[in-house]
């Protein structure tokens, strides 16, 4: 296979990629590791470099729009930053000391919780109700625009919430991924944000979250331009067709398939992780 | 009350100079990572890959200055790299620009937590952490 090809086909996977991880809300970044370590045989640690540029893109890509809603809460978001920042230094620097059989099995843990996750139940709480000191003393209680009107909520639980962002930063610096299930999580059900706000928020945080990571990774030469074009070019576009289809499409049965198949690839990820071939 | 709705305005607005940066950064990244593409696949487009083996990037494509020169050189390899280095830049460029944000509605205690993490990424790019 010649580097042409081998781009080409690559760029149609990673527009997959990004299509089903924007349809389905899962991001593209979950796959595009899977798809270049197990399909492609790429080294994990040229995909981890690969799928972080690709979460920077795309994350910021779809935030440009949220923000401008005035959906996203910028000051909890500048807030945990603190938190996703300093565990993705962290988690960078874990990465060197740490074999990349071990790295891919965490992976395949991670892909398993998110691709569950994806599956809950989600639970709004009443948002208006409960005090924080300390969300009131940070100015993190907020309201966003909805088609009843102005909703107002609070937060809650904020060194909790703290605690999982530093984790969720930790594993996305480690393993290259967004880690946006993690974050939703730590908004939705610590800290009791709606689940609008969460989701938009966490997706705001993931690219500097990345980026605070990648600087790292491409001083390490883990970030290879030739492996980095198809994939950044494939996921933006195939997120950017997502987010158009995505008012028409029902997304659930998709969601079915996608999260069967993430399945899938995390449990042979943890295979070729214990076997030692990745 | 007018104090308020003149708060959520102006949050508005630099809401709006957010996005807009975002997705400048994003579209203005992938032109260049496209047409660095370009230049790479028709120099190199029938070589083999290989990426099977971790031996890290060739010199000059982790740091800015290697980049530029290689840019300058006009290597498809290197106009790749210096697209997605802006790519990366993009969210960090965001939170400069949130700092001034923060400082224009005398928000001290968000230009504290803004200018902390823009001190935590800055740390990760110059504090030699890439072993």
């Amino acid at each position: 296979m010649t580097i042409l090809s081998f781009t080409l086909i690559l760029l149609g996977g990673a527009f997959l990629a990004g299509l089903l991880g924007s349809l389905t809300g899962l991001g593209g970044g979950v796959v595009i590791i899977p798809l270049l370590t197990l399909v492609f045989h790429v080294d994990i640690r040229y995909a981890i470099g690969a799928a972080l540029v690709a979460s920077i893109a795309t994350s910021s890509g779809s935030a440009s729009a949220y923000v401008k809603e005035g959906i996203t809460n910028i000051r909890l978001g500048m807030f945990l930053e603190i938190a996703t920042t300093t565990g993705a230094v962290v988690g960078a620097l874990i990465a060197v000391y740490m074999p990349t059989n071990v790295v891919a099995i965490i992976f395949g843990l991670v892909l398993i919780f998110s691709s569950v996750m994806s599956f809950r139940k989600k639970m709004e709480f009443p948002a208006d109700q409960g005090d924080s000191k300390a969300a009131e003393q940070l100015r993190l209680n907020g309201s966003y625009p909805s088609a009843g009107g102005v909703v107002n909520y609070k937060v809650h639980h904020v060194p909790g919430g703290y605690f999982m962002m530093t984790f969720a930063g930790v594993m996305s610096g480690l393993l290259g991924i967004g880690s946006g299930a993690l974050k939703v999580m730590a908004m939705d059900n610590i800290m009791r944000i709606p689940f609008k706000v969460s989701t938009t928020t966490s997706n705001f945080m993931i690219g500097v979250t990345a980026a605070a990571s990648a600087v790292v990774y491409l001083q390490r030469g883990y970030i290879s331009p030739g492996l980095c074009m198809p994939v950044v070019l494939g996921v933006l576009a195939g997120a950017f067709a997502g987010s158009r289809l995505l008012t028409r499409a029902n997304v659930k049965w998709l969601r079915i398939v996608f999260s069967v198949v993430i399945g899938f690839l995390a449990l042979q990820m943890i295979y070729n992780g214990i076997t030692g071939k990745l | 009350m007018k104090q308020a709705l003149s708060k959520y305005f102006r949050d508005k607005d630099i809401q709006q100079l957010i996005g807009k940066q975002l997705r400048i950064g994003v579209i203005v990244s992938s032109i260049i990572v496209f047409v660095g593409g370009v230049i790479y696949l028709v120099r190199h487009g029938h070589e083999q890959p290989s990426y099977g083996d971790f031996t890290g990037v060739r010199e000059g494509l982790t740091n800015l200055p290697g980049i530029w020169q290689g840019v300058m050189e006009n290597k498809g390899m290197n106009i790749i790299q210096l697209g997605i280095v802006l790519l990366i830049a993009t969210p960090i460029i965001r939170i400069a620009f949130s700092v001034i944000a923060f400082l224009i509605e005398k928000d001290y205690l968000y230009v504290g937590i803004t200018l902390l993490v823009l001190g935590i990424i800055l740390f990760s790019m110059l504090g030699g952490l890439a072993g």
